[in-house]
């Protein structure tokens, strides 16, 4: 029997944050009517999580459900629990106009962790990372330089990153350059006036 | 730098997160029309300097579709909808004459 193993299995860096590469992660695509009770309560029963409203993220423990657009949950769990999840949720949505896929080996998750994570992820996406735009349980999908990433505040210091498996190196790379020491911005990250 | 706020997510996404769809509210013209109509619209696009209405996608974000108004020549917008109608709705229709006052687009006003 084969191992399966994440894109870049647990590959780290250490710079102006700590990077992380958080090995295998259960994920997985729920799809459907997101203000239908079938898929509210699949979702939340699978996890225990509360339902995200947009832009939200619910967490409860390892688990978590992701609000990805008016159709789209991202429902993170331990990886051995995915089986289990869909086969849950595949009951739940029987006859339910929606869809349940195992996402978890064709995407990849990151952690940063530090207090000039603001600064490191705001050198490569467009979308507003700062407190006032961007808080612990909110996700914002957008960019990072060429590919689609999706990220969200774990608690102030600690980015979690989610981008496909396929681009895996090269987001890495792009965080680790980010990180860079010596790159400093201390724009979020200010040091107190004297 | 353009910055649309999508309304299918609400985020106020820049420029280089979505992508241009064109022209907005086309009437398709399939088989069974005539030649001058399929003609026209596979290909006859507005190219207006001033108000317009477009197609774009939240691409890197929540991957829908939505409209928006602005205005080609100093990129200011008038207000982004819904992707699921056909014509602009009064509220759009209002804020452009509001800031544009007598403005027509295609027969709309
Ligand atoms: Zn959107």
């Amino acid at each position: 029997m084969s191992e399966p193993v994440s894109a870049l299995n647990h590959a780290a860096f250490d710079g102006l944050v700590e990077i992380e590469e958080c090995g295998l992660q259960g994920m997985i695509i729920l799809r459907g009517d997101l203000s239908a009770r079938a898929v509210r309560s699949a979702a939340t029963g699978a996890t225990g999580a509360k339902m995200p409203g947009p832009r939200e993220v619910q967490t409860n423990g390892a688990k978590a459900l992701c609000w990805m657009s008016p159709d789209e949950l991202l429902i993170l769990c331990d990886y051995s629990f995915v089986a289990q999840a869909i086969e849950g949720m595949n009951k739940a949505l029987n006859g339910v106009h929606a869809l349940a896929v195992d996402m978890s080996d064709a995407r990849t998750m990151f952690r940063l962790t530090g207090a000039a994570a603001r600064d490191v992820m705001a050198k490569l996406t467009p979308a507003d990372v700062s407190p006032q735009a961007l808080q612990p349980g909110q996700i914002r999908r957008s960019r990072l330089a060429q590919v689609s990433a999706a990220f969200w505040l774990e608690d102030d210091m600690t980015f979690r990153v989610v981008c496909f498996r396929s681009v895996a190196r090269y987001t890495f790379d792009l965080l680790c350059t980010a990180a860079r020491p010596g790159s400093d911005v201390d724009y979020f990250n200010a040091p107190a006036a004297p | 730098m353009l910055i649309l706020h999508c309304p299918c997510c609400g985020v106020y996404a820049d420029e280089t997160e979505l992508a241009p769809g064109g022209e907005a509210h086309l009437t398709r013209h399939g088989p069974g029309s005539s030649d001058e109509a399929f003609t026209s619209y596979l290909f006859a696009r507005k190219n207006p300097r001033g108000v317009h209405f477009e197609r774009w996608r939240h691409a890197h974000g929540c991957g829908k579709w939505f409209h928006a108004a602005r205005d080609t020549a100093t990129l200011e917008v008038f207000g982004t909808y819904s992707a699921q109608t056909t014509e602009p709705p009064k509220a759009i229709r209002d804020a452009i004459a509001k800031r544009r006052p007598g403005w027509t687009w295609r027969g709309i006003a």
